[in-house]
C-alpha cells in the first residue's frame, strides 16, 4: 500500500518515543521524571558508594570504623524516599486517569486480534478488514537467505493498514478471536491486551496526520513476532474521501471470470500467504505432531467439492474459511492442489466455485 | 531407665566420626545435610549451563534480522525452556543447596531437622526437572507459550502438542520438593537452633531463608492449582479459563502472578541474605542496621502478595485496580531502599578488600539497583502502558536476576568453596571470572532497554531493522557471558581439587570467625558438625539488636 511507505526505515532510537498524542506525550513525560529521579538516586547512592570503596579500602591503610546503626539515617532514608513516591504518584495518577477515560469519543473501532493478523470493525460505517504482514516481509522471513534489510519496513508493514482522522477521539473495543493478543503502537501511547470472550477498551486522539507502526505485544503462538500494525492518521478530509472510497471498494462483486493457470497459481499464491501459511508452513508440509502437511494430504488433493466443503466448514483445530469469495476459493484451490509438492492437475475457475449468492 | 539411656549414649558416641559411606550409593540414600547440599549446587550448576545453552540459542537467532537457525515454535520454547530450567532448576535449587550447607552450619545444628525429607526433596526435583526436560523430545516439541503458560495458548492444540500434562506433572513435582524443602528449612531454624541463639541473632542469610519459605509454602500450591486448572480444561472439559464455558483467561494471569510475584522474591530474598553475609567480612565492619534488615525483608515478603496485578496493567483492569497495584507497588522501592542503603553504609569507613566474593557483592548491589530503578519504573501503570511484554522488562527482570542471583550465587561459591574443601580457589582467575562476566553482563542487557524503549516487543524470533544494531551487540554479550561462566565451572573442579594447594585456615578470610559460626570450625568442613551446639554465637553481625 502506497499510503504505508514513508522512509524506508523507521529511525534509530534509544529513548522512549514522544508519541503523537496529549496521552503518549503525558507518557514521555512521566518517564522522563521518573528517569531522572532514578539517575538522581543511582548517582548519590553510586557515588558514596564509589566514593567508599576508593578510600575507604585496607591496602589504603583505611581501620574499620565499627558502627552498625544510626537511627536518624536509617528514619530519614525511609522517609525520603517515601515523599518521592508519593510526588510520582500524584502526576502519575492524572494520566492513568486520563489513559482510562474512554467517554465522548467521536467514532469506535473493533479490533480482534486473530492468529495472526488484525481485524478491523469500524462500528460507525460498514468498514470492515483485515490487516495482514505484507507479502514482502512475509516471503522474507520465510524464506532462509532472504535478506530483510532489502525489505521496507521489514515486519512493520501490512496490506491495509488502518486509517484514522487526525485531532478526533477514536475509541478501540478489542477483543479476540482464539488466544489472547496485544495491540501496540508506540506513538499512541498505549498498549492494551486483546482477550477471548471480554472486551477491552482504550481510545486515541492523534495530533499530527502520519504513519504509525506497532506490533502484537502479547505472546500468540508461532508467528507472534509477525503481526505488525500501521496506523494512518489522515486530516479529516482526507480521511472522508478514503471512507468512501473504501465503502466502494467493499461494495465490488469480485471478479469470477476465467483466468489462466498462472493467474490462478499465482492469486492462490497471494490467498495462501496471508491465509494458510501461518500454520501449513510455505512448503505446505505443516508442523510435525502439531499441524498436517498439505503436501500430499488427501483431503488438499481429493475431490475439489470436499475440499472446498471443508475449507468452508473448518474444524475444531482450523477456523472456517467461508470468508474468502468464489474467486480466492478457486485460486487458493489450484495452488494447494498443484503447488507444495501436490500434482493434482486440475485447474479451478471461479465460476466453479462460487456459491449462488456469493456476493461478497 | 538410666542403663537404656547409657547404651544409646554409647552408641552415638561409636557412629561419632564417621564419614560418609562408600561408592555411589552414598548419594543416592544420603541424609547429610552436606552431602545433599553439595548434589543441590551441582544439579544447579548442571542447569544452569543447560538454561545458558538455550539462551544461547535464542541469542544467536536474535543476532541478525531474519531467521537464520530455528524455527519459530522451537524459539518460542527455547525462551519458555530457558526461564523455566533457570528458575525452577538453577536459582532455587542452588539457593537451597546453599541452604543446606549453610543454616546448619550457621545455627549450630548437627543437620536438618528432617534429613530424610531433605533426600527425598533433592530427588523429587531432580524427577520434576527431568520429565520437564523430556518434552524437548517429544512430538510437537515442548511447551512454547511462554514459561507464565497463559491460556488459551498453551492449550490450543495447533500450539502446544503432547508436552502440556508433563510441564503440569513437573510443576507438581518441583512445587511438592519446594515445600518439603522449606517445610525442613523452617522447622530447623525454628527447633535447632544453638541455645545461645536468639532469632534475633541469626545471621541474615537465615533470616531471609526462613521468610522464603514461608514463601514458598504459601505459593507453590497456588501455582500447582492454577496449572492443575489447565490440565482439567485440556482434557476433562472444565473452563476456568474459557469464556466460552463462563471462564475467564485473565483469572489464570491473577492466579499466575499471586504466585509468579512471591517467586521473584523467593529467587532474591536468598541473594539479599548472602549479600548482607559476605560485605561485612569484607568491608571487616558489622552489617549495618540488621534490625532494620530483617524487617525490611520481611515486608519485601508481605508487599509481594499484594501486588500482583502490576505484571497486568494492560489486561484491562478497573481503574481502581490500577491505581492499587500501582501504589502498592511503588511501597517495595521503600524497605528495598533501605537494604541497598544498609550494604553502602556497611562499607562506608569500612577497611575494605576486593576478594572474588566481594566483587560479585558490590555489582550486585550495583547492578541490581538498577534493575530495582527500572522495577520502578514500570510500576507507574501508565509509563508502563509502554514499557509491558517489551525488551525494557527483558531488560529489567534480568537485571534483577543474572548479576543479581546468579552473581550473588557466584560470590556464594567463591566465599564458602574454601570453607567446604579446605582449598583456596584460584584468585586471578576467579578475578578474571568477575571482570569478564560484569562487563559482558551489561554488554548483554543494558542495550535490552534501548530495544524495549525502541519498541522491540519481547518473545519474537525476529525483528525489524532499526533493532538490529542493539540486538547484535546484546548477543556478542551474550555469547561472552556464557563462554565467561565456563572460567567458573574450571574453578569449582579445581578448587575441589585442591585448588592453589594453600591450606586455609579455620577463619578462610580475616576475622571471618567474628562474622558468623561457620568460620569456627575446621577447614574442610567435617562431615559431622556440631553433634554438641556450641555455647555461644558470634554477635558482630547483629549487635545492634543489643
Amino acid at each position: 500500500m502506497a499510503l504505508g511507505l514513508g522512509a524506508a526505515q523507521a529511525d534509530y532510537t534509544l529513548n522512549l518515543m514522544k508519541g503523537v498524542t496529549k496521552v503518549s506525550n503525558d507518557i514521555y513525560d512521566l518517564h522522563m521524571l521518573i528517569l531522572w529521579i532514578c539517575v538522581a538516586i543511582g548517582v548519590g547512592v553510586f557515588g558514596a558508594m564509589f566514593y567508599s570503596i576508593y578510600h575507604h579500602r585496607k591496602s589504603k591503610g583505611h581501620v574499620a570504623a565499627q558502627f552498625h546503626e544510626n537511627t536518624t539515617v536509617e528514619i530519614i532514608w525511609t522517609i525520603i524516599p517515601t515523599l518521592i513516591l508519593v510526588g510520582m504518584a500524584i502526576p502519575a495518577t492524572k494520566t492513568m486517569l486520563e489513559l482510562n477515560d474512554v467517554e465522548k469519543s467521536d467514532m469506535t473501532i473493533q479490533v480482534t486480534g486473530r492468529q495472526w493478523y488484525w481485524d478491523y470493525k469500524y462500528l460507525d460505517s460498514d468498514i470492515h478488514f483485515e490487516s495482514h504482514l505484507d507479502e514482502a516481509s512475509e516471503r522474507a522471513h520465510r524464506t532462509k537467505g532472504a535478506d530483510p534489510r532489502s525489505v521496507p519496513h521489514y515486519l512493520l508493514n501490512v496490506d491495509k493498514p488502518l486509517v484514522i482522522p487526525v485531532k478526533k477521539k477514536v475509541r478501540f473495543v478489542l477483543t479476540s478471536a482464539d488466544v489472547i493478543h496485544s495491540w501496540w503502537v508506540p506513538d499512541l501511547g498505549w498498549k492494551k491486551d486483546a482477550n477471548p470472550g471480554f472486551i477491552n477498551e482504550a481510545w486515541t486522539s492523534v495530533d499530527k496526520a502520519g504513519t504509525y507502526r506497532g506490533q502484537c505485544t502479547e505472546l500468540c503462538g508461532r508467528d507472534h513476532g509477525f503481526m505488525p500494525i500501521v496506523v494512518i492518521a489522515l486530516e479529516q478530509p482526507e480521511y472522508d474521501a478514503w471512507v468512501i472510497k473504501t465503502l466502494e471498494q467493499q461494495k465490488q462483486k469480485p471478479d469470477l471470470s476465467d483466468q489462466s493457470s498462472q493467474q490462478l497459481m499465482a492469486h492462490g499464491e497471494s490467498v495462501y500467504l496471508k491465509n494458510c501459511v501461518g500454520c501449513h508452513q510455505i512448503n505446505g508440509a505443516g508442523v510435525p505432531g502439531l499441524i498436517p502437511a498439505l503436501t500430499g494430504s488427501a483431503i488438499a488433493t481429493g475431490k475439489w467439492e470436499s475440499l472446498d466443503g471443508f475449507l468452508r466448514a473448518g474444524t475444531s483445530k482450523m477456523p472456517k474459511f467461508d470468508k474468502l469469495n468464489g474467486k480466492e476459493f478457486a485460486e487458493l484451490m489450484t495452488y494447494v492442489r498443484n503447488n507444495l509438492g501436490n500434482k493434482v492437475g486440475d485447474e479451478l475457475q471461479p465460476k466453479q466455485t462460487a456459491l449462488p449468492d456469493d456476493d461478497d | 531407665m538410666s542403663a537404656v539411656v547409657d547404651e544409646h549414649d554409647h552408641h552415638a558416641d561409636d557412629h561419632h566420626d564417621h564419614g560418609p559411606a562408600k561408592g555411589l550409593l552414598r548419594w543416592i540414600t544420603t541424609t547429610n545435610h552436606k552431602d545433599i547440599g553439595t548434589m543441590y549446587l551441582v544439579f544447579a550448576l548442571a542447569m544452569f549451563f543447560v538454561g545458558g545453552a538455550m539462551a544461547m540459542v535464542i541469542r544467536a537467532e536474535l543476532f541478525e534480522p531474519g531467521l537464520q537457525f530455528v524455527d519459530p515454535a522451537f524459539f518460542n520454547s527455547m525462551t519458555t525452556m530457558h526461564a523455566l530450567v533457570m528458575v525452577f532448576g538453577a536459582v532455587m535449587p542452588a539457593f537451597v543447596g546453599l541452604a543446606n550447607w549453610q543454616i546448619p552450619l550457621m545455627i549450630g545444628a548437627a543437620d536438618m531437622a528432617l534429613p530424610r525429607m531433605n533426600n527425598m526433596s533433592f530427588w523429587m526435583l531432580v524427577a520434576g526437572v527431568l520429565l520437564l526436560a523430556s518434552t524437548l523430545f517429544m512430538e510437537g516439541g515442548a511447551p512454547n507459550g511462554g514459561w507464565t503458560l497463559y491460556p488459551p495458548l498453551v492449550l490450543q492444540p495447533i500450539t502446544v502438542g503432547k508436552a502440556l500434562p508433563f510441564a503440569v506433572f513437573s510443576v507438581h513435582l518441583l512445587g511438592i520438593s519446594s515445600i518439603m524443602g522449606a517445610i525442613n528449612i523452617i522447622a530447623t531454624i525454628f527447633n535447632m537452633r544453638a541455645p545461645a541463639m536468639k532469632m534475633m541473632d541469626m545471621p541474615l542469610f537465615v533470616w531471609t531463608w526462613l521468610i522464603t519459605a514461608f514463601l514458598l509454602i504459601a505459593v507453590m500450591p497456588v501455582f500447582a492449582g492454577a496449572v492443575t486448572m489447565l490440565l482439567t480444561d485440556k482434557f476433562f472439559h472444565t473452563s476456568f479459563f474459557n469464556a466460552a464455558g463462563g471462564g475467564d483467561p485473565v483469572l489464570y494471569q491473577h492466579i499466575f502472578w499471586f504466585f509468579g510475584h512471591p517467586e521473584v522474591y523467593i529467587m532474591i530474598l536468598p541473594t539479599f541474605g548472602v549479600a548482607s553475609t559476605i560485605i561485612p567480612v569484607f568491608a571487616r565492619k558489622p552489617l549495618f542496621g540488621y534490625a532494620s534488615m530483617v524487617w525490611a525483608t520481611g515486608s519485601i515478603a508481605f508487599l509481594s502478595f499484594i501486588v500482583w496485578a502490576h505484571h497486568m496493567f494492560t489486561v484491562g483492569m478497573p481503574i481502581a485496580g490500577e491505581l492499587y497495584f500501582m501504589y502498592a507497588t511503588m511501597i517495595i522501592a521503600v524497605p528495598t531502599g533501605v537494604k541497598v542503603f544498609n550494604w553502602t553504609a556497611t562499607m562506608w569507613k569500612g577497611a575494605m578488600t576486593f576478594e572474588t566474593p566481594m566483587l560479585f557483592s558490590i555489582a550486585f548491589v550495583v547492578l541490581f539497583t538498577m534493575g530495582g530503578f527500572t522495577g520502578l519504573m514500570m510500576s507507574i501503570a501508565p509509563v508502563d502502558f509502554q514499557y509491558h511484554d517489551t525488551y525494557f522488562i527483558v531488560a529489567h527482570f534480568h537485571y534483577t536476576l543474572v548479576p543479581a542471583s546468579i552473581f550473588i550465587l557466584m560470590a556464594a561459591g567463591y566465599f564458602w568453596l574454601p570453607k567446604w574443601t579446605g582449598h583456596m580457589y584460584n584468585e586471578k582467575i576467579g578475578q578474571l571470572h568477575f571482570w569478564l562476566s560484569v562487563i559482558s553482563v551489561n554488554i548483554l542487557f543494558f542495550p535490552q532497554h534501548f530495544l524495549g524503549l525502541a519498541g522491540m516487543p519481547r518473545r519474537i524470533p525476529d525483528y525489524a531493522i532499526q533493532f538490529a544494531d542493539w540486538n547484535m551487540i546484546s548477543s556478542i554479550g551474550g555469547f561472552i557471558f556464557g563462554a565467561s561462566q565456563l572460567l567458573f565451572l574450571y574453578i569449582v573442579i579445581d578448587t575441589v581439587r585442591g585448588g592453589t594447594g594453600e591450606k586455609v585456615s579455620d577463619e578462610v578470610w580475616e576475622d571471618a570467625g567474628k562474622h558468623g559460626l561457620e568460620w569456627t570450625l575446621p577447614s574442610p568442613v567435617p562431615y559431622h558438625t556440631w553433634t554438641t551446639p556450641p555455647t555461644s554465637a558470634p554477635t558482630e553481625h547483629v549487635l545492634d539488636s543489643h
